[in-house]
């Protein structure tokens, strides 16, 4: 799958706190959360994101809380892909598991501009810069991290299994 | 094949004779952890996903402890799906507000007994990590996660590499597990740690109370650490004697980790060396030793948290503000972390030196310390606060800002009115 959309772009440790403030937590609606996206780090975030847009960030992205409502609310944004060099451990599994692409490139954020337009190709790896020209590579997911996407999620993963026994 | 204790206890769990970093299992769980503001959308995920029953009702503990007692209509609605879901499921450790044993999730699991050396454990809260002062694995995971572990009662973990902490030393006045945890995150930064286990070894470890080892471990998080853990030794066992029921002997003798166990690096700590620490705004990493920076008035201190709630942090609270008075135009939030920990407080007299100092005393609850309620912070009003994080926006408006501090510094600081070395207090006593 390849997707293209123009770049948001943040700097490092963008933390659970700015993507969703606990204070929006006393909800789990998707479009409600969506609306309080990244509003205490940018105030702009709601005109800036069109359908499809593509944050890319620095090191440490989703850095703090488990709260899984930090994922959800950037898909419900619009928010096709997040790029970073890292991410923080608890948000990189509940990316995985709701469904929010994530890749880890460290090139991608040193060379990309808030602005750009780039494609994503999700089966490569291969960030490509439409703006600058400019190609990256995105290291690959693990097998076992790929069979939970193919599965739609972990729920999906977990039924196959329980259906196996 | 040598292994750490983290990597003993995931290969123990994953059925394994062992197991090397970057390695992917599936592992069965012996506790799963979720709270009112994480559990409801992972019983939305269980039921949409046509899940019937819990794995095992007496392996879930269930703690609405985040914005309760309710704090409006859409957290009580949380806290009554929560509270439905628990009796349906008949849930063995739902704990209802105000009941024995009841209070901030990572405070009362441990004092409940629910912990044990070698366990493996998860929770849909980042500070699930704090149960590695037992000598258990545990880490914070999302809801979906969590839903998943209660259908299977498994889940599955990339096996980290680990990082050593060596400490040596003593702790000196006024210095406890908190500015250890801090002035580790300052010097290997907020991802230091980032997908690996912290492992705490050395003589050092035995000059630690088992309230310092449940601090520094509750802030593993903060440098991005998987889990932290330490050692099983006397000052464990005397604790879970006291606590698990029927007593508790000797921890497993596969646990200890082998002396060959490969670390990635070691981190060497003199506790003698460490000075009472301030975490500056934004980040937990923005580390200054008390002294070394120019006066900061503030408008509010708050003492509690899972990091920071424990009987011996309200003990030290009340030997700071006793016969002393906060200062006029300073609000001094105290929140004792559990049921049992109020009314030790009470039967020891320490709410009474609270009252008569100046202080709120609430009700156990994280409220403030994610910005929830019961002393959010208006724009521009800087606090400090003896809880784990201080990002834009924690607390409160994203005009504030929230220093992180021990519990002896925050307590100086409501008396005195800026941030302070709780050591000027005595000076200003033998003037």
């Amino acid at each position: 799958m390849k997707i293209e959309g123009k770049v948001i772009k943040y700097g490092a440790n963008v933390d659970t706190d700015v993507i969703i403030p606990a204070r929006y937590l006393n909800t789990s609606d998707k479009m409600e959360l969506a609306s309080h996206c990244m509003e205490d780090l940018d105030p702009d975030f709601k005109s800036k994101v069109e359908e499809g847009a593509i944050i890319v960030a620095g090191p440490n992205f989703g850095c703090g809380s488990s709260r899984e409502h930090a994922p959800v609310a950037i898909k419900a944004s619009g928010i096709a892909c997040v790029i970073a060099p890292s991410f923080a451990r608890i948000f990189y599994r509940n990316s995985i598991n709701t469904g929010l692409a994530i890749l880890e490139c460290e090139e991608a954020y040193e060379k990309i501009s808030d602005g750009d337009r780039i494609t994503v190709d999700f089966d490569t790896g291969e960030i490509k810069d439409l703006t600058t020209g400019i190609v990256f590579h995105a290291g690959a997911f693990p097998e076992f991290i790929s069979e939970i996407i193919r599965a739609d999620g972990l729920v999906g993963y977990t039924r196959a299994k329980q259906n196996k026994k | 094949m040598s292994m750490t204790m983290t990597q003993k206890i995931l290969s123990r769990h994953a059925k394994k004779e062992s197991c090397a970093p970057g390695d992917l299992i599936l592992a069965s769980l012996d506790l799963l952890l979720g709270n009112d503001i994480t559990t409801p959308p992972a019983i939305d995920i269980f039921e949409k996903s046509g899940f019937d029953r819990v794995f095992d009702n007496e392996k879930i503990a269930l703690v609405p402890d985040h914005f309760a007692p309710n704090k409006d209509i859409k957290s009580a609605a949380q806290c009554k799906r929560m509270r439905e879901f628990a009796r349906k499921q008949n849930i063995k450790y739902y704990y209802e507000q105000g009941q024995e044993g009841m209070g901030v999730e990572h405070v009362i699991l441990p004092d409940n007994g629910l912990v044990k050396p070698g366990d493996l454990i998860i929770g849909a809260d980042s500070h699930t990590c704090t149960y590695g002062a037992l000598g258990a694995f545990s880490t914070g995971v999302g809801s979906t996660d969590l839903a998943c572990a209660m259908a299977s009662g498994q889940t599955w973990f990339k096996v980290p590499e680990a990082i050593r902490v060596n400490l040596t030393g003593k702790l000196p006045r006024y210095v406890a597990g908190k500015d250890v945890i801090l002035y580790l995150i300052g010097r290997i930064g907020v991802d230091g740690a980032l997908y690996r286990s912290l492992e705490f070894t050395g003589e050092g470890v035995k000059e630690l109370f088992m309230a310092d080892r449940l601090t520094i471990c509750n802030m593993a998080i903060e440098c991005g650490a998987k889990n932290g853990i330490f050692p099983v030794d006397e000052i464990t066992l005397s604790y879970l004697s006291e606590k698990i029921p029927g007593g508790y002997q000797s921890a497993p003798e596969w646990l200890f980790p082998d002396e060959d166990a490969v670390y990635e690096k070691t981190v060497d700590i003199d506790l003698s060396s460490i000075r009472p620490m301030v975490a500056f705004p934004h980040l937990p990493s923005n580390t200054k030793e008390i002294g070394s920076f120019p006066k900061i008035e503030i408008d509010q201190v708050v003492i509690g948290s899972c990091t920071n709630g424990r009987i011996e942090d309200m003990r030290k609270a009340a030997s700071i503000l006793s016969g002393r008075k906060v200062k006029e135009g300073i609000r001094a939030i105290i929140l004792p972390g559990s049921q049992r920990v109020y009314k030790q407080c009470l039967k020891e007299g320490l709410l009474e030196v609270f009252v008569d100092s100046g202080c709120v005393v609430s009700a156990p609850t994280c409220g403030p310390c994610l910005g929830g309620y019961m002393g959010v912070l208006a724009e521009g009003e800087k606090c400090v606060s003896t809880t784990n994080r201080n990002f834009v926006g924690r607390m409160g408006h994203k005009g504030s800002e929230v220093y992180l501090t021990g519990v002896e510094v925050a307590a100086a600081s409501s008396v005195l009115g800026y941030i302070a070395d709780p050591a000027l207090l005595e000076k200003e006593g033998e003037a």
